[in-house]
């Protein structure tokens, strides 16, 4: 009888290039990205060694964490710092010969809105890039990496990575979203239930009714996010529904190579009676709008519920740090979430910056108006140019909303784009640390939508009130 | 790669839970040289006001961790962005060795990679050797990578666990970039078969 598999055992094997008796394994990598965060030191470290990228044919590039969202002539990045990390990547692109989609080409963007927009990240492969968002790719059945930079130049020069097999947990979804609710409320619940550090050294794969019902774009937001509760990595089993989103995509495989490759990936699936080292059941009829109150993404509620108590924290060390993120929130114990004033709003990211989070969010934003400064950053230069196309753009303008060029944007603040220090901000993102948008910036995570209905009432609103009003 | 053997040296407690690499390091930090060292913005948004004035009070000014190279945390440091700039700031601050209960596993394998130790403890164990850090400031810790054990002030041995192929890597001072170059023929090996659909 053989042993019965996992998904994740299905595509370390065929991965493996060295299995040694410690555990470590040589792992083959079949695709690299590089963002414009790489120093200079990344590729240096082959230049010293003589060596040369092994690759490159693997290997995809498009700059996103340090360019200016606003409108683009082509002039060249004030700041010496941002425009030499830019100069980076094109310079090493055009030495090593890799792929590079350059500002100012309709497919620029944050590189995991691109690569599985392109068709380069395809189930069963194995994907790296120096970004803790890397595990967004897992959502097409992928076993994808965030990694450090001296990986990042193990990887160029070696085209592998010495791993340890993750341990494997398996979230299982089932039943159905209610109105409003969407892949993000259920990627926070998820954390908010099993912590910061819930999924440390583990590959999550996540099953059942809802995840098989949502789209790759919403499954894409669950592995995306999975990396806050502490994750190797997330991933979903291949179905129909991953096929039909590749199909015809532009790096994706055709003809006979199309049929014997859907063969392949249809096979990846775990095996039914696989054992996981971890098993965690939701029920999605349980779960409802979320958003953050405080400075982890654990932090967070449904938009129903209230300001925690830091007195009502099991033991000491929680009521310190639950007292210290409501003091940098500015928030009091027991206030209602709904309600609590905002400064700003932020619609993007590699969490919710793709077509489906545009759309949800229109639906809300259509026939009001933003009552605070708010931004909508596409993902990608495609995304951005299918929401013209549906007419998003016209509705977010008429709205008071900026609509601005793709990159990373106000998620991470590098490029400019930065909430004030004290300001609050509701925003589509994936981190609620302190300082991640801006010095003393406070951030309260939650979807599109919800982000929408903030922005258009000034406050944090349960978007499902808005939708019946709608 | 500098080699890592033996540690005795003062250590310094950061007690919090969930230090996230953004603390650690902060993101408009990172494109920085590294020639230029990151040491300078090693938890700069913690040590510094608003204006960039520095701010009083954070533990790894106090003149009794001046010199710290060990650090000692609470579970899951290091959590967040896989930037490696955040252990830039630590090693270039000074610091060779981590020790908490658990790490961010993307910051606790880029330590390894730049010669810096992680050494995960039970947190009781953390427990009592931030304490014993608390009631005197500035005394040694010891960390012998070789004989896996942690030493406290109090002379507590502790031991612990580390990757067999890591520590053997950070004994030797061995880049792992360079090990894996000698595997050079299987991964030709390896690629002419693979097929990647």
């Amino acid at each position: 009888m053989t042993v019965p598999l996992t998904l994740l055992d299905k595509i370390w094997r065929r991965h493996a290039i060295v299995e040694r008796d410690d555990g470590q394994t040589l792992l083959y990598i079949d695709r690299q990205y590089m963002g414009d965060d790489l120093l200079p030191d990344v590729f240096g470290a082959l230049t010293e060694r003589g060596v040369k990228m092994r690759r490159p044919d693997r290997a995809f590039g498009t700059p996103d964490h340090y360019v200016p969202t606003t409108r683009r002539g082509g002039e060249p990045i004030g700041d010496p710092e941002r425009r030499r990390m830019l100069e980076t990547l094109m310079g090493n692109a055009a030495a090593s010969g890799f792929e590079v989609f350059p500002l100012g080409d309709r497919r620029q963007g944050i590189v995991h809105v691109v690569g599985p927009e392109q068709g380069l990240s395809r189930p069963g492969m194995t994907i790296v890039c120096a970004d803790s968002h890397t595990s967004t790719h897992g959502a097409l059945g992928a076993l994808a990496l965030g990694i450090g930079s001296s990986e990042t130049s193990h990887v160029l020069a070696t085209q592998t990575l010495w791993q340890i097999k993750p341990r494997t947990m398996r979230v299982v979804v089932d039943g159905t979203c209610g109105s409003g609710v969407c892949a993000k409320d259920i990627i926070m619940a998820l954390i908010a239930v099993i912590g910061v550090a819930g999924a440390v050294g583990h590959a999550v794969e996540f099953a059942g009714g809802t995840i098989r019902a949502l789209s790759i774009e919403g499954r894409m937001t669950i592995c995306n996010m999975v990396i806050e509760a502490g994750a190797r990595a997330g991933l979903v089993a291949p179905d129909d529904t991953t096929f039909a989103y590749l199909k015809g995509r532009p790096y994706a495989p055709r003809g006979a190579d199309w049929t014997a490759a859907v063969a392949f990936w249809r096979a990846l699936g775990s095996d039914p009676a696989a054992v996981f080292d971890r098993e965690i059941v939701l029920d999605a009829g349980d779960i409802a709008p979320m958003v953050t109150w405080g400075t982890t993404p654990e932090d967070a509620c449904a938009i129903t519920g209230a300001v925690p108590d830091p007195a009502a924290a099991p033991d000491a060390e929680g009521r310190a740090r639950i007292a210290k993120s409501l003091s940098y929130m500015g928030l009091v114990p027991g206030m209602p979430l709904g309600g609590i004033t905002i400064d700003r709003a932020f619609i993007g990211s590699c969490t919710n910056g793709r077509i489906e989070d545009l759309r949800a969010a229109a639906r809300v934003v259509a026939g009001r108006r933003a009552v605070v400064p708010a931004m909508i950053v596409p993902g990608s230069g495609l995304v951005r140019a299918q929401a013209e196309a549906e007419g998003l753009d016209r509705v977010f303008t008429e709205a008071g909303f900026e609509w601005r060029e793709p990159g990373c944007s106000m998620c991470i603040a590098v490029n400019g784009d930065t909430v004030q220090a004290g300001e609050r901000c509701a925003s589509s993102t994936n981190r609620n640390f302190v300082g991640r948008q801006g010095v003393g910036a406070r951030t309260h995570l939650m979807s599109p939508a919800m982000v929408a209905a903030a922005a258009v009432t000034g406050r944090l609103t349960d978007v499902r009130t808005l939708l019946r009003a709608g | 790669m500098e080699c890592f053997q033996l540690l005795d040296a003062v250590a310094v407690p950061l007690a919090a839970p969930d230090i996230d690499t953004d603390q650690i390091l902060p993101a408009r930090f990172m494109q920085k040289l590294r020639s230029d060292g990151f040491g300078q913005y090693l938890f700069h948004d913690l040590r510094h006001n608003g204006d960039g004035t520095k701010s009083p009070g954070f533990v790894l000014d106090e003149p009794a961790y001046r010199g710290a190279r060990i650090a000692v945390a609470e579970r899951n440091f290091g959590c967040g962005s896989s930037r490696e700039q955040a252990v830039y700031a630590l090693y270039d601050h000074g610091m060779r060795a981590v020790i908490a209960p658990s790490f961010g596993d993307i910051f606790f394998t880029n330590c390894f990679q730049n010669g810096m130790l992680p050494v995960v403890l039970p947190a009781a164990l953390v427990g009592a050797l931030l304490e014993q850090l608390r009631r005197q400031p500035g005394c040694h810790v010891v960390v012998d990578l070789a004989a896996q054990i942690v030493i406290g002030p109090d002379g507590t041995a502790s031991g612990f666990v580390v990757d067999p192929f890591r520590k053997r890597l950070l004994l030797d001072g061995v880049d792992e970039l360079d090990f894996t170059l000698g595997h050079g023929d299987r991964i030709a090996e390896f690629e002419k078969t693979h097929k990647i659909w």
